[in-house]
């Protein structure tokens, strides 16, 4: 089982590098773009077959470790 | 009159770098300094202070300091300064203080994404505290900072409870005074303390401010602070 956890700054809390990106794009002519967002990507493989298990394990991971939820939200996908 | 010399504890975790600056810094002042390994349980018995040094901890894998925060010196310290004992987190240190979560707020992404290295002037905001008592409110002082992660966060709440409880140490400023976005931090703030006043974080480096010859003295100031 695999877990992708995807780690991202809440929103309300200012992302420079999006910005950066943002602002990037639009020299290159991009039109329409609203807000760009960059986040982390951490793929956890599991030794388990038990999503929920999985599910509240990584969670916790989270919690502790992967996010500091002072600035930053996560999701986490179990596949 | 003679001051009593401190023991002065500084970690190390793998890619620390300010420990032998930080030790020199001390050492020049006349106090015992001894550098902790991060795999330490435990601190010395007689410990006044405690050195949360700079450097890339982990290679700022992660987040800077997240992962240092884990280090098992790291429950030593915390249990420390849940007791009173006095700490002083320096750049990585200060990021490392707040992951762990001895003081609050966060440190992001300098807003123009640099690493910015650099003479900074500062403003002394709060003096009533072990660390910048030998300074005034409002004085202007002179300190390096190096750093890519010093963009100080924290929500409108706990803003308010900094200014409340006289928390916020310093300020980015100008050299007369006037507040100057750095690196985008919350109102400018460069240091904080806990609000017991025992913990102490900040992203300039005044262990790099002790020698006129290589551009500032201010830091000698601050860190004589903890002497009794």
């Amino acid at each position: 089982m695999k877990a992708i956890v995807n780690v991202y700054l809440k929103e309300g809390v200012l992302d420079p590098q999006g910005k950066a990106t943002r602002h990037a794009l639009e020299s290159m002519n991009f039109k329409g773009i609203m807000d760009v967002r960059i986040g982390k990507q951490i793929i956890i493989k599991l030794d388990t077959e038990n999503r929920e298990e999985a599910q509240k394990e990584v969670e916790e991971m989270c919690e502790t470790l992967l996010a500091n939820t002072v600035i930053e939200d996560y999701t986490i996908e179990i596949v | 009159m003679q001051k009593t010399p401190m023991n002065v504890v500084i970690l190390r975790f793998p890619g620390t770098n300010c420990e032998f600056d930080t030790q020199y810094a001390f050492d020049k002042l006349g106090h015992k300094t001894e550098l902790i390994w991060h795999k330490e349980e435990s601190l010395p018995k007689k410990t006044d202070l405690v050195i949360v040094p700079g450097g890339f901890s982990y290679g700022d894998y992660l987040r800077s300091g997240s992962i240092a925060r884990f280090s098992p010196v790291m429950k030593a310290v915390v249990a420390y300064a849940n007791q009173g004992g006095k700490v002083l987190g320096i750049c990585n240190g200060f990021q490392i203080l707040t992951e762990v979560g001895l003081l609050p707020g966060a440190l992001k992404r300098n807003n123009n994404l640099h690493f910015i290295s650099k003479y900074q002037h500062l403003k002394v905001v709060n003096s009533d505290n072990a660390f910048l008592n030998q300074y005034s409110d409002s004085d202007i002082l002179n300190i390096p900072i190096a750093h890519a992660d010093g963009n100080y966060y924290i929500d409108d709440n706990g803003l308010a409870n900094l200014e409340e409880n006289g928390q916020i140490l310093l300020r980015y400023c100008d050299a007369l005074g006037d507040r100057e976005v750095v690196n985008g931090s919350v109102t400018s703030i460069a240091g904080i303390c806990n609000k017991e006043k025992n913990i102490f974080g900040l992203m300039p480096h005044p262990e790099r401010a002790m020698e006129e010859i290589l551009g500032s003295i201010d830091g000698i100031k601050m860190l004589q602070g903890f002497e009794q």
